[in-house]
Parts: structure tokens; sequence; C-alpha cells
């Protein structure tokens, strides 16, 4: 809505300066993340605190309906909730007792906020705190904000990720070096990195969630830790207050990208490169051969970011070193300047990278640029296909195994699809 | 507070956007925080729209709170002006909006907008997506219908009507839409403006012009039908042509109203469902107990179609949306069974269970409900899914809507002869209840595991061995009641162990 503004606020020497917009953004709220997040923690369910809007978000976001008793669901505020804090908490208190009597099975609970929660005030912090003790010994209680005033898709994860780091247990100053992978990850791309972490050497490896809240690992002045998703900015922060140290690497999507991250590790560990060279060698082999598939069909094409996941700027990486797309505009709700710094680094030379959204202004530069593919929220999607640009569902790329070196054939693939569907379709 | 998992409706401002989007050159300016653009999905995902919904949503966040989200406001509605230069603008408030109370209506008065401007007032925390919907058509009407229009006359022309109610997103609204059109078509009656389904101002204005109106859908329409009928004294055909039944009544009422001999069409015309339900070959839906939830006029509309064109017996009914309690109430009275009226998926899950039927029509959520417990399904309802926008036409409405369904509520049971057999041949290890019908792939059988059953058969204590055998042989959608009235037989009279002939003692004994 506003004029966007040209700042001059280089990131690095090599690209364009980013273009900062402020108008409509076409984002989900961070909300969204509980549909992954609630499958990754089997023992945590997670009460928004919320509308009949934020209930009605989930259920349309999630695409299908996980129809199992999902471990997440909407204490919905109405009229007379509105009245006053104090009936407001005795309601949530009503709500959570109901729930905890149903769902016996559940050891953590997080109250998650909402726009209409925050600008009530409804303090869920100290709600937490209220009902930790009302049922210490069975139920742990935290709280985070996945409102969409406060947060935009992925940084709901962030939010949830940097509410768990104080229920972390504390390691003594002499305990061994240890890692932890923080992002959830698909088990299956979990258990591909615990073996290679195996062979490599590492043998003190937990992740940032685990599948059950209660197998948190540990942390302390020795503790190491590795990004896994590029959206983590305040876990990270709150890492590092408990003396955690990050280790500096590129994003584990493609074959560059992992084996920079695994030789991050190694390092920080101390293990001689030579030794990951060979552990990785028969990953790289296998990656590369499934990139070369896809190569023929991605290369020299265009392809366009809107703003979504936060994945934008690896994933443009990605795309443009190892499969050769050409990038045109690379956008993302919020630029990590320190996580991505290295990322960054590795883009080709001029690329316009964009922070923010003006939806409309920026679908005047799609519909300028025409690019052979546009990665878009569920909004945009079909709209633009019907003016004949072929999109990818960025959702998608928050809901695949696309981290890896056995996933690197996947993630182009998602990327290969609509132009391969485009090409044979003759309707 | 209210604890919900899914919900039937979403929020009010969801109901103003699926009549901005139905209409042309209608725009819509929501004062929402940016996670609310979700809804643009279930326009251009779930029914595959290929425009965006023209919504623009002002997206403030934390920042701007308690100093510019009104002037973000205004800013935006000029954008909205500047770039898509609608020809009336449609203003509210989202959830988190109306707490921050910044009047987008007073807001947009004072820039004097060179154009119409309905502002909204849809409360969102005491109402939902069906009320919103049918408020925003009612001011729309309100606002732009021009009162001076009056129907020409009479002699030089056919009668001439308008459909309210059909919007976007609704549950086969744009082949009923069709249907209908081309019945009164053929019925010697032109339609005016059909809305807000494709409307545009220019047809909001001219609503006057028509003779009477048609209410095709109540839960979005009949604000705005009530506002014509005072305003333009223009009768109201509240009949839905939902069924055979429904829809000959339909015609007459519409026929008298226009002062037209109805008698040549209902001649002419009949549903193929009347001779497919009577013939030989669906004796066997006779009583098939069915569960009917939806909003209250499918519902009651499906239940009637069950009862009186099918011959199913009717062993729930309900829907979600209050505003229609009361009709779903007289209907159930009719059937003899206890209304449902509830948004909460889980009381429809459980009375679902408890009324063991052979058949649930209900909306996406009984779906999986009828799905978990292996019952068959038809979807009757909004809310629904992408699979619910069938390409081909498939209307609900007149005569060929009694068609569609006819095969859409038919086909997901066991054919006839079929039925038999597998209640004759009960061990066969391949061709049993478990293997599903043979028309229907494998997805269709019912589960190893399915709770109604699983219940059933946890555990018959108090049963002989045999007759727990014999038990297990009846079909596994009534084996439940069977159990149940056994039971309760031998408890009347004191019996402590069920034997194979306390079975059929009882099962001659319910059987009078
Ligand atoms: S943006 Fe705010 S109000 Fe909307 S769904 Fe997200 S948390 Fe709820």
């Amino acid at each position: 809505m506003n004029a966007p503004a040209r700042l001059d606020a280089q990131v690095n020497g090599d690209c364009a300066p980013v273009l900062r917009e402020r108008g409509q953004r076409e984002v989900f709220c961070g909300l969204t993340g509980i549909i992954w997040l609630h499958r990754r923690m089997q023992d945590a369910f997670f009460l928004v605190v919320g509308s009949r809007t934020c209930a009605h978000l989930l259920q349309s976001a999630a695409g299908v309906m996980i129809f199992a008793e999902p471990r997440f669901a909407t204490a919905i505020m109405e009229e007379r909730d509105l009245a006053g804090l104090a009936d407001a908490n005795q309601e949530l208190d009503r709500i959570v007792a109901q729930l905890i009597a149903r769902r016996p099975d559940i050891r953590t609970l997080f109250l998650v906020g909402s726009c209409p929660s925050e600008v009530i005030k409804l303090d869920l912090a100290k709600a937490a705190q209220r009902l930790g003790e009302a049922y210490a010994g069975s139920v742990r209680v935290l709280n985070y904000s996945g409102s969409g005033i406060e947060t935009t898709f992925t940084q709901g994860e962030d939010a949830c990720l940097a509410a768990l780091v104080p229920v972390m247990p504390a390691l003594p100053a002499d305990a061994p070096t240890n890692l932890v992978v923080v992002g959830t990850l698909p088990d299956i791309v979990e258990d591909q990195f615990r073996r290679i972490f195996a062979d490599l050497g590492i043998t003190h490896v937990g992740s940032l969630p685990e599948r059950v809240v209660a197998d948190l690992p540990g942390i302390g002045p020795n503790t190491l830790y590795l990004l896994a998703q590029p959206f983590l900015g305040d876990t990270g922060q709150a890492l590092d207050r408990r003396g955690a140290r990050r280790i500096e690497a590129l994003f584990p999507f493609g074959v560059e990208g992992t084996s920079d991250w695994f030789h991050a590790a190694a390092a920080a560990f101390g293990i001689p490169t030579s030794h990951v060279d060979a552990v990785l060698a028969p990953y790289r082999a296998r990656g590369e051969l499934a990139l070369l598939r896809h190569r023929d069909r991605l290369a020299g094409r265009t392809i366009f970011f809107m703003p979504d996941s936060q994945l934008e700027v690896p994933l443009a990486r990605f795309l443009s070193r190892e499969l050769g797309m050409v990038l045109t505009e690379v956008g993302t709700p919020y630029l990590h300047a320190g996580h991505l710094a290295r990322e960054l680094a590795a883009l080709p030379p001029g690329v316009q990278l964009s922070e923010g959204q003006d939806v409309d202004r920026q679908l005047d530069r799609v519909r300028a640029l025409r690019p052979d593919l546009t990665v878009c929220g569920l909004g945009l999607a079909n709209p633009l296909e019907s003016e004949g640009l072929s999109t990818k569902w960025a959702i998608e790329l928050v809901f695949s195994p696309i981290h890896g070196f056995d996933q690197a054939g996947d993630l182009a693939e998602l990327f290969a699809r609509p132009m391969r569907r485009r090409d044979v379709l003759r309707v | 507070m209210q604890l919900a998992v899914w919900t039937y409706e979403g929020p009010p401002h969801v109901g103003a956007m699926r009549v901005a989007t139905a209409m042309e050159g209608v725009h819509y300016l929501l004062h929402a925080p940016q996670g609310d653009t979700y809804a643009d999905l279930l326009f251009t995902m779930i029914e595959r729209r290929g425009k965006r919904p023209p919504v623009t949503y002002t997206t403030f966040q934390a920042r701007d709170l308690g100093k510019d989200t009104s002037e973000l406001f205004q800013t935006a509605a000029m954008d909205v002006v500047a770039r898509f230069k609608p020809d009336a603008m449609i203003v509210g408030a989202s959830c988190t909006a109306e707490l921050i109370q910044d009047d987008p209506a007073g807001l947009v008065e004072r820039m004097a907008l060179p154009l119409p401007v309905i502002p909204l007032e849809l409360p969102s925390y005491q109402r939902k997506e069906h009320w919103g919907a049918a408020e925003t058509f009612y001011q729309i009407v309100r606002t732009l219908a021009d009162k001076s229009r009056r129907p020409s006359e009479q002699a030089s022309r056919r009668p001439l009507v308008n459909l309210l109610g059909p919007t976007a997103l609704g549950f086969r609204h744009r082949d009923d839409v069709a249907e209908i059109t081309g019945l009164l078509g053929r019925l010697g009656i032109d339609v005016n403006v059909t809305a807000p389904l494709g409307a545009t101002v220019a047809d909001i204005e001219r609503l006057g012009e028509a003779d009477f109106n048609i209410l095709l859908y109540p839960e979005t329409g009949d604000l705005a039908a009530q506002y014509l009928e005072r305003t333009f004294r223009q009768p109201v055909v509240r009949t839905v042509p939902i069924g055979v039944g429904a829809t000959n009544e339909f015609v007459r009422e519409v026929a008298a109203l226009a002062g037209i001999d109805p008698a040549p069409l209902l001649a002419q015309e009949e549903s193929r469902l009347s001779w497919w339900s009577r013939s030989i070959d669906s004796t066997y839906l006779t009583g098939k107990r069915v569960f009917i939830f939806g909003d209250g006029t499918h519902a009651v509309a499906a239940a009637r179609i069950a009862h009186e064109e099918l011959g199913f017996k009717v062993v729930g009914l309900g829907c979600y949306n209050r505003e229609y309690a009361r009709e779903v109430r007289e209907a159930a009275k009719r059937y003899d069974v206890e209304p449902l009226i509830t948004d909460d998926h889980l009381a429809v899950e459980s009375a679902i269970e408890a009324a063991q039927p052979e058949l649930v029509l209900g909306t996406q959520m009984e779906r999986h409900i009828a799905k978990r417990f292996a019952i068959p399904c038809a979807v009757i309802s909004a809310p629904v899914h992408v699979q619910d926008f069938p390409a081909r036409y498939s209307p609900q409405m007149g005569f060929e809507g009694a068609n569609v369904i006819f095969d859409s509520w038919v086909h997901p049971l066991v054919m006839g002869l079929e039925e038999h057999l597998l209640t004759m041949f009960r061990d066969d290890f391949e061709f049993h209840d478990g293997a599903g019908a043979s028309h229907l792939g494998p997805g269709h059988a019912a589960p190893a595991e399915q709770p109604v059953a699983a219940a059933v058969e946890a555990e018959a204590s108090g049963w002989t061995d045999e007759a727990a055998l014999e038990l297990k042989k009846i079909p596994f959608f009534v084996r439940g009641k069977a159990r149940r009235n056994t039971e309760l037989f031998a408890a009347e009279r004191g019996i402590a162990t069920i034997e194979l002939a306390t079975l059929y003692e009882a099962k001659a004994h319910y059987a009078r």
C-alpha cells in the first residue's frame, strides 16, 4: 500500500539492494505450524486460545483433515469472554480441565496465543504458570504466540521451539560436547541424519523438538547446535542465552547444502575433513545422480519466489547452483541476515531479494516477468495458473521431506513436476 | 469459550467473502491481520476458482496497533479504488479488528469515496458464516436496490422472478441455479436477477423489477428476501425444490404466483427418481437406516426424500446452524427422531455411533466420521471439500437434482441381491461384508477393526459360545442393535446366560 521503499541496506556486496515492501501480506500466521508440530511431538497438545477464525484457519490450511482426533484444538472465545479478563482466565481453566480429562495421555500442553488473545491482553504466560502449578507432576504447560500480528507462518515453529528451550535439561560444564539439531524434520530425514552423524563419529546428537517432549536433549556450555531450518531466529537466540553455540553452515538442502552442513558440524567436533569426505562420498554421488534427471528440465528456466516460509533463500541457492535455474525475485517474509549470511553469499550476483510484501505490486512484477515457475501460497496458485503461469505451492515444501542427500532429487522433482505437467497437457 | 477441533462454519466475515466473491464488481475491504488471508484458498483451492477473491486485507501487525491501523485502513481503501475500480465496496472488520475498534464504517464515510460503500457490522464473537453471508447480502440489497424500480406492465411480457441466495463456495449452487433457471424457462417464466451469484451492482439495482422472488437458499438469502418483501411487496416462494415432491410443490407454487397452468409441464417432466425408486431392484432400499446431518435446509429436504421417495428409515436428523433449529425440530417430529442441534462434531459422532445407521447423509465432517465407522456416506450439505465441486453437471434441485440424489445416495450402498448373498454366506473367505460391495473399490470395504462392530464384539459376556457365534453372522450394521435387544430381552426376563434360542426369541419379540 505504501510505496516500496528501496533501502540501500546491502546484505552483501553481490546482491542487488533488498526491496522492502509494506502492504497486503498474503501469508499464513504462525498458528499454521501446529499442523506439523502436533504430529512431531507425540506427547504434546496444542490449545489455541483464539477465535472461530483461528479454528477455521487450522482446518482450512491443513487441506485435508487429519481425522484421527488431532492433538490440537481451539478454545474459541465468545462474547462473554471479552467482558473481563478474570472471566476469560476462569473459562480457560475450565477448557483445559475438560481437555485434560479427555486426553489424559497429554504430558505437555502448549497454550498458543492468537491475535484476539493478544489484543485483549490475555496473559498466557501467567495462565501457563498457573495451570502448570495446578497440574504439576502430570502435565507441563508452556505458551507461545502464533498470532498473525506477531508471527508469519513458519515463525510459529520458531516461537514454539523458543518456548521449549528453557525446559531443556541443563548439562554441567564438564559434560562432553553434544550436538542439537534444531528444527522439525520428517522422521525419515532425521533417521538418515542420525546415521550419518554416527558414521562421522558424532555420538551425542539430540533434536529440538524431539518426538517426545520428555526426551528433550540437554544443554550447557559444551552444546553446539546446528539449524536445520532457516526460520529459527528466536530459537537461536534462546539457545545462545543458555550458552550453546551455533555452527555456521549452509542449510541442508541439495547436495551442496547438505555436504556443507555435515562438514561444518564435523569441523566443530574436530573430525578431519578427509574422513568426512569419505563418509559423505556415496551419499553425494547418489544425490547428484538424482539431480541429474531434473537438471535438463530446470536449467535456464526462471523462477520467482513469493514470500512464504522463509525457506526461499536456501532453496533459491539450491535451484540456482545445483540445477541452473535463473532467479528473478526471491521474496521472503523476513530476512534473517545472521543465520542466512552464508546462504546470501552463495547466491548468484545481482539477485533481487525482497522482504515483506505488497501482494498486488508483487503480482504485477510476476505478470511482467512471466517466470517459468512461481512459488506461492495456496490463495494465489490457481489464479496464476489460470493466467498461464506455472506455480508451485509453497506449503508443500514445508510438508514434504526435502532435506538431505537422499531427498535432493525429490526436492528438485517438486519444482520440475509443474513444468513437466504443463509440457504433457494438451487441454 | 468453546472447545473446538473442527468447525462447521467459519467466522461471519467468511460469509461476507462468499457474497463478494460470488458477485461481479464488488470489492471487500477487510480490516484483518495477515493470517486471515488463508480464507482466499477456500475459493481458489476448494472451489477451484481461477481468480483471487475480490478481497483486500489490511494485514495490520502488532507494531501498528495503537498508532496507525486506521490510517492503514484508509490507505488500503484508496488503493482498492485506484487498482480494482469496483462498482461498490463493502468494508468491515474480522474478529481481531473488531477488538481494536477502528470503526471502518466511520473511517470510509469520512473519506467520501466516489462509489457506494457498504459498511458491515458482523459480530465475530456471536455469529457465524451463514449469518455473515445473509447479513452482507441484505446490506448490499438494502443499499443498492433502486427503490423506484417496479415490474413493468404484465401484459407485454413473461413473468419475471429473482433467484435469491446462491453464493460462492455453496454446495452445488452453480448447478442448482442452472437447473431452476431452465425449469422456470420451460414453465414460461424469466429470471430477472440471480443474486448474489453472478450479480453486478446494476443487477442489484433492478431487483424491484421482478414480480416475485424465489428463495433458493434461506440460510444466505432470507434476510434480503424479507427486505424485498417489505419494500417492494414482492411475494417470496420459500419451498426449496430439492426432491421430487418438493419440486412438484415448487412448480405449483411458482405457477400460481405467475398465473400459469403448471399441469402441462408437470405432465411432461418427471424425475427418473420416481421410477428408479419404484422399480423392483430398489426393494432392498426399504427401511434402510439413514442418519442425516447438515445445514437446516438441506437436512430437512434430505429427510423428506429419504422417507417419502426412497423408503428409508430416518434414524437421526440434525443441523449445525441453530438459526434453523425450529425447522429441523418440526421435521424430526414427523420422523419420530430426537433432533440433534449442535455444532460440536464429536456430539454428531456419538449420535451416529449410537444410531448405527446403514447410510450417513451429511457434510464433509460426517463423511470422515462415516469413514471411520465404515458406514456408506453421501454428502448433502456444506461444508464440503474439493471433491464435492464436481466438474460434471450435478445439481441437487429440480428434477435433474432428484436424479443426481438417487444416484449419489444409492451408489455407496451394497446392491440388492448381493446384500442377500452376503447375509446368506457369511463365512466365505473372499465374499463377506468386510470385502465391501463389488461395484466399489477396495477403499470402501469395511475395515477389519471398525469401532461399531468392535464395540459390539468387545465382550459378549453372558453369551454362550454358540450364541456369540451366531451373533457374528448378523450383518455388522445391525449386529449392535441385535445384541442390545437380546441383552435387554434377557435382562427383562432374568435370563442370566444368553443361548442360541434366546437370540431368536428376542428377534421374534422385537419383530412384532
Ligand atoms: S491471523 Fe490472528 S486471528 Fe487470524 S487466524 Fe491467525 S491468529 Fe487467528
